[in-house]
């Protein structure tokens, strides 16, 4: 039989990951942004069902990957920051100065954080936008991935995507990805969340395990 | 034109990060294990860090690779040869260290001839997959040898044999492997149906290597394609400026 070699046991003291899949993706008037729902600590599954998609204001959201406490920090900062920066403008703010908030965080505290976060929202002047600060770099992408996931959905996405692609393309589009990669990474699971985002507002949805894609060796 | 550009720094883990801007999607993110200096066992053996696939259809297999080895950052063989026969109708795709997929392979076929001479017909697909299996499961600790055994006999048609490093043995339909075999794993599960005729596996093999390659930076080259039946062999190579291209 196995003896513990410590009164407790191994998950509390591994560090607690996002180790995630992430997807964001424009289309003419909005973007989706999705995200699977695991949340581990070393081998345990601490959170089955977290919300990764956090907002950063009422039309820019942001995914979370990495570590668990850092991406929910500097997300709950720039949060604070957009508001008042909000405030201060008089208007909503732009989906650009929301990942430029990001990507400072990101940049200043490179060696101490180990979050990603993708940025994506509609803002009145460019659309809809999706926005990478991996590393403290920002650049505007047609749609991104990121997360310990992500690596096996790049032939996926690139296959798949092609511009002008409607807004149920781009839901089908995430949704796939997600299950795919979900299927494939032992880091991402549980259920699968996207939010679309336009000009007439944000949907939230959630897309149980048992009804997402199946695929041929299912 | 965006340029190269390296970035001399060191994530958490002493790892040295490098984030490469050369292409449209600016994921690049990959961390270089930089061996110490003076290290002697950081000396670069070549290996085939690759993208290998094989595909069963009903009559034969499809098999493919990249063709780039590499010894370090250099690529020693731009157009290596990673389908390798080790009897008339099977073949196996080797990934893994250059040199040890080389010798088994070598080994394993004379062990396949003298076999067949004794039963006086041609070996089965699965005897050779043992084979592989049994070398890379003895000298697990020595070798690093990812291989996929495919082809065609009498007793069961066309059959694909997975035997990763570790030395496991599975039949599966479908199955990929090497460094770029990550980026296609979506890839292949969305796109791969049963009952595809050898033309579509050809099709379907050649966009998932080309996927893959566009994103692995240790894979690349020419394409090489075979399919193996029991009428023989068809080798192809779809050169660098006719892989199929996708948007993004």
């Amino acid at each position: 039989m196995l003896e513990e070699s410590s009164l407790q046991p191994e998950w509390l003291s591994e560090e607690v990951s996002t180790g995630t899949t992430i997807i964001a993706i424009a289309f003419e008037g909005g973007v989706v942004i999705g995200s699977d729902s695991r949340v581990s600590a070393g081998a345990s599954v601490v959170n089955r069902v977290m919300n990764k998609l956090s907002p950063l204001h009422d039309k820019i959201y942001c995914a979370l990957s990495g570590s668990a406490a850092d991406a929910q920090t500097m997300a709950e900062i720039v949060n604070y920051q957009l508001d008042v920066h909000s405030i201060e403008v008089g208007e909503d703010p732009l989906v650009r100065s929301a990942a430029t908030l990001v990507k400072n965080i990101s940049y200043k505290y490179k060696e101490e954080l180990s979050a990603h976060l993708i940025v994506a929202g509609w803002d009145r002047r460019a659309g809809g936008q999706v926005y990478v600060t991996l590393d403290g770099l920002l650049a505007r992408q047609p749609f991104a991935i990121g997360g310990s996931g992500s690596s096996y959905i790049y032939g996926f996405v690139d296959a798949e995507y092609r511009q002008g692609m409607t807004k149920k393309d781009c839901q089908e589009f995430v949704v796939n990805a997600l299950a795919l990669a979900m299927n494939r990474d032992g880091s991402s699971g549980g259920v699968a969340y996207f939010v679309t985002i336009d000009k007439d507002g944000t949907d939230e949805k959630c897309i149980l395990g048992n009804k997402l894609p199946t695929f041929f060796d299912e | 034109m965006l340029k190269c550009f390296t970035d001399n720094r060191f994530n958490t883990h002493g790892q040295r990060l490098t984030v490469h801007f050369d292409s449209p999607n600016l994921y690049g993110a990959v961390p270089e294990v930089s061996p110490a200096k003076g290290d002697p066992s950081s000396a670069h053996r070549p290996i085939n860090t690759t993208t290998i696939m094989a595909v069963e259809f009903d009559g034969g297999v499809v098999i493919g690779a990249d063709s780039r080895t590499t010894t370090g950052a250099y690529i020693a063989n731009r157009v290596t040869d990673k389908l390798t026969k080790v009897h008339e109708r099977i073949f196996c795709c080797r990934s893994g260290s250059a040199a040890d997929t080389q010798a088994i392979a070598e080994a394993v076929s004379y062990q396949l001839g003298f076999h067949s001479i004794e039963l006086d017909e041609p070996p089965l697909v699965q005897t050779a997959a043992n084979l592989f299996k049994q070398m890379c499961y003895r000298y697990r600790e020595e070798l690093m040898a990812g291989i996929i055994v495919a082809g065609w006999d009498k007793r069961k048609g066309g059959q694909v044999y997975t035997v990763p490093m570790g030395g496991m043995l599975v039949r599966q339909p479908v199955s990929v492997g090497g460094s770029g075999s990550s980026y296609i794993y979506g890839f292949i599960d969305s796109n791969y149906k049963t009952g595809m005729t050898k033309e579509e596996c050809l099709r379907f093999t050649a966009d998932a290597l080309a996927l893959a390659m566009e994103r692995d930076g240790s894979s690349g080259g020419v394409v090489r394609l075979a399919a193996i039946t029991e009428a023989g062999l068809e080798r192809s190579v779809i050169l660098g400026n006719q892989l199929p291209s996708f948007s993004a």
